[in-house]
């Protein structure tokens, strides 16, 4: 249920069928990205994008800015 | 005669087949001890042993990993390398090695002669010789392809002693190498789950290692081999033989990033890995310094350093003091480590 | 390429420290008013395990105490679901795929791995997609996948239905055993066993479902519930808002793990969710009936439920009532009187001491201690 690890999408593999390649740490994997499909939007877009996997399946985008901003707060409030 | 392509039974019936599997394959990789015909065992002139104080170290063990080859060896280095390590970390000088097959009926002979080639480049490389052996053939099914057993004598010189329940308080725990590769490598191999990385087997004879550690610190404290169960299993048994305390350093375990990631996505720990070509070593803190330059001036050391201490003795505990200022006790896992989702 | 906001950036030592100081603080200040330690639950059985793997739990003061939630997919699996699959396992010509965490859970006739070694082919994958290649190079055997999880699992199931009927497969089946977190935290709440002050909310989950869907927590329940990630650091600051909520008097479900949930969750996977699953009543293991649950297929999936024709068997298996109390957070595992004694993870009496995610199977790896930890004799009887 949780064990879910940041990994980058580094190639599609399949558009029709929504596989792609990701990476993390020098491991690879065939990954499936029927969660992120969006209409209208090519998945090659995903190329170079971190998503969070979870058995073999990209769970959402990682909001990169979203993580910066929340780290960037923190590190903040430790100024304070 | 022309050779057969594979495994027989008539190779392990011990009529003409056997004879020339022997001679083809066995004899013609491992060369033929002392260039006495062949005899039912090896008889060894082992002038080492009439050194008073000197004792006969005699370990055996038995390979039938899967699949037989893999990124960084093969079964037969595998065979090779685990018996000469056991003899190795006992503080014995390893000299001669058995070999006994189970083949698989149907085993291409191809397959075998690269794996007994392994072997006899592994042994050469060791200075080892293999002496003895034996073959059997079973019926197609009865095992998995080659399975291997290796027996190995070495002599331990006098005053050399070392055992697991010799370490103490205030003693440095060292590795001579990354954690887990062996066992991330073959998981890999293996191909069930998926994953693909650089990541190759640790397997090394590290016996020339040692007797260069052991010429610097005779009274090393332990020396063991991290295989099946691990640096973790290793350490949680010394620090039960010796009724110690063993704190880890959770920023020095020297650990590969793919080693590291293949066990995040699957929720595993690398120090239940399998390693083949790991020894733990635990010195007293006055040598550590030039067992570790010693380490890291071979072959097979040069990744070694020191992951952590024995802070006390009188009751056995094994933890990892974090990075955040916590200690998590480890403790063995029941059976083999398990991919999981949670 | 900038990935500095990967796993490593949310380790931090030093924002871990920081983030330990500010909650004992305010921690002890909540704690003072109420007069009683904060209770918090961490929902999720992927938190219980990271609270004791990171050791945040020595770091935090006895201000804060945690109750342990039922959010462990394997824990709550009730026997019959393992006596279901071992009896797939063992029909001809059939391979039985699951995710590794089942394997050791113990059912009225041993667990699947003792099954396994009996003989029956039993694979461990990583992914259920795997099970569509296994189904294509294997075509005289029946594949089935054992599919168990909660809602942060339950889309790649789906997902996978959904391809397996798409590539008209004929030899694929899937068993299905999913429990949904809404309905088992209202469940929960109803249940008014439990006294907390606030949730930390399980991160992945939330991917699933969004934020959204927790409002009646806060506003029919009144307690607080803000959505972790799994880092210490994203656990850590998940807790400092809600004690910080609990410190100003509000009521509220936060997201602290913005990066990946959103509002509305992801809806490619609730949509397939739909597609596929049949809604029922599940009676799950120390939870009792929980609404909204799988255990099987629509009818236009029928062809790939391992389910239909299945006999209904009763659980042989008792196991005992502290595990249902355990799981529920009503008691610590070291509160069991077979805790170490007769129940350890090489016998484990329930599924909380096998599933890694268990609370036992936590407390009994990382060798904590509640203070009111049972010392004597457990008892004779089962």
């Amino acid at each position: 249920m949780c064990l879910g690890i940041p990994a980058r999408i580094i190639a599609i593999k399949d558009a029709a069928l929504g596989s792609a390649v990701a990476e993390t740490d020098g491991v690879r994997r065939e990954i499936n990205l029927a969660m992120l499909v969006i209409q209208d939007t090519p998945l090659e877009s995903l190329i170079g994008r971190w998503v969070l996997l979870h058995v073999g399946f990209a769970m959402a985008v990682i909001d990169e800015q979203q993580a910066m901003a929340s780290l960037a707060l923190l590190k903040e409030a430790d100024d304070e | 005669m022309a050779e057969a392509d594979c495994i027989t039974l008539a190779h392990g019936a011990g009529g003409r087949a056997s004879e020339e599997l022997i001679q083809q394959v066995f004899i013609n990789a491992f060369g033929q001890h002392n260039s006495t015909p062949l005899q039912d065992c090896a008889a060894l002139d082992i002038a080492e042993l009439s050194v008073p104080g000197s004792r006969l170290a005699f370990t055996t063990d038995s390979f039938v990993v899967s699949p037989l080859t893999f990124p960084g060896g093969d079964i037969g280095k595998l065979a090779v390398c685990g018996t000469v390590n056991d003899l190795a970390v006992s503080g014995a000088t390893p000299m001669y090695l058995s070999v006994g097959f189970i083949l698989e009926e149907g085993l291409p002979m191809a397959e075998l002669k690269s794996i007994v080639q392994s072997m006899a480049r592994t042994a050469k490389q060791a200075n080892v010789a293999i002496v003895t052996g034996d073959t059997k053939v079973v019926s197609k099914g009865q095992v998995d392809k080659i399975f291997i057993n290796t027996s190995g004598v070495g002599v331990i010189p006098p005053g050399i002693k070392v055992q697991s329940n010799l370490a103490k308080k205030g003693d440095v725990i060292l590795l001579n190498g990354f954690i887990g590769d062996h066992g991330a490598a073959v998981m890999l191999a293996r191909q069930e789950l998926g994953f693909e990385a650089n990541l190759a087997s640790d397997c090394a004879p590290l016996n020339a290692l040692i007797a260069k550690i052991l010429q610097v610190c005779p009274d090393i404290s332990v020396m063991r081999d991290a295989t099946r169960g691990g640096v973790g299993t290793v350490l949680s048994e010394i620090a039960k033989a010796s009724q110690v305390t063993i704190a880890l350093d959770e920023a020095r375990l020297p650990i590969r990033r793919e080693t590291q990631a293949i066990c995040e996505l699957l929720g595993m720990d690398p120090l239940f890995f399998a390693n083949e070509g790991l020894a733990v070593f635990i010195v007293a803190e006055k040598h550590s310094a030039v067992v570790l330059a010693v380490m890291q001036n071979d072959e097979f050391g040069q990744n070694a350093c020191q992951i952590g201490l024995v802070t006390d003795s009188g009751e056995d505990l094994f933890y990892i003091n974090n990075t955040f200022g916590s200690k998590r006790m480890i403790e063995l896992p029941y059976g083999i480590q398990l991919p999981r989702i949670c | 390429m900038n990935d500095q906001f990967t796993s490593q950036a949310f380790r931090d030592p030093a924002l871990v420290s920081q983030l330990v100081t500010q909650i004992n603080k305010l921690a002890s200040a909540v704690a003072k008013r109420l007069a009683r330690p904060v209770q918090v639950m961490e929902v999720c059985g992927g938190h219980t395990h990271a609270i004791f793997h990171s050791g945040i739990n020595q770091l935090l003061n006895k201000d804060l105490e945690f109750i342990h939630g039922p959010g462990c997919p394997v824990c709550v699996l009730p026997t019959e679901a393992i006596d279901q699959a071992a009896f797939v396992a063992q029909q001809p010509d059939t391979i039985l795929t699951s995710f590794g965490d089942v394997l050791r859970v113990p059912g009225s006739e041993g667990s699947l791995q003792q099954i396994k070694a009996k003989g029956a082919d039993i694979r461990v994958l990583y992914s259920p997609f795997d099970a569509i290649e296994l189904a294509q190079t294997n075509p005289d055997k029946q594949v089935v996948f054992f599919a168990i999880g909660f809602d942060t699992t339950m889309p790649s199931i789906a997902f996978t239905i959904l391809e397996a009927k798409r590539r008209k497969l004929a030899n694929i089946k899937f068993l299905c055993f999913h429990i949904r977190l809404l309905p088992t935290l209202t469940t929960l709440l109803d249940k008014g066993e439990v006294k907390l002050d606030g949730f930390v909310g399980p991160g992945h989950v939330s991917i699933v479902l969004g934020t959204k869907v927790y409002t009646p927590i806060a506003q029919k329940y009144h307690k607080p519930l803000v959505i972790a990630g799994f880092e210490p650091v994203d656990f850590l600051q998940a807790v400092l808002q809600l004690l910080l909520q609990l410190q100003q008097g509000r009521c509220e479900i936060e997201n602290a793990y913005t990066r990946v949930v959103s509002e509305h969750g992801n809806l490619a996977a609730q949509n397939a969710m739909k597609r596929v699953f049949e809604n029922s009543v599940i009676s799950w293991r120390g939870m009792g009936n929980i609404p909204h649950s799988v255990g099987s297929l629509k009818a236009d999936y029928a062809l790939f439920d391992a389910s239909k024709g299945l006999a209904q068997r009763p659980a042989g298996r008792q196991e005992p009532s502290y595990c249902a109390q355990v799981l529920i957070g009503k008691r610590k595992p070291d509160q069991c009187p077979y805790f170490r004694k007769t129940c350890n993870p090489e016998n484990p009496l329930g599924a909380l001491m096998v599933s890694s995610e268990g609370a036992c199977a936590a407390y009994h790896k990382y060798k904590q201690s509640s203070p009111q930890a049972v010392q004597q004799e457990a008892p004779a009887d089962g």
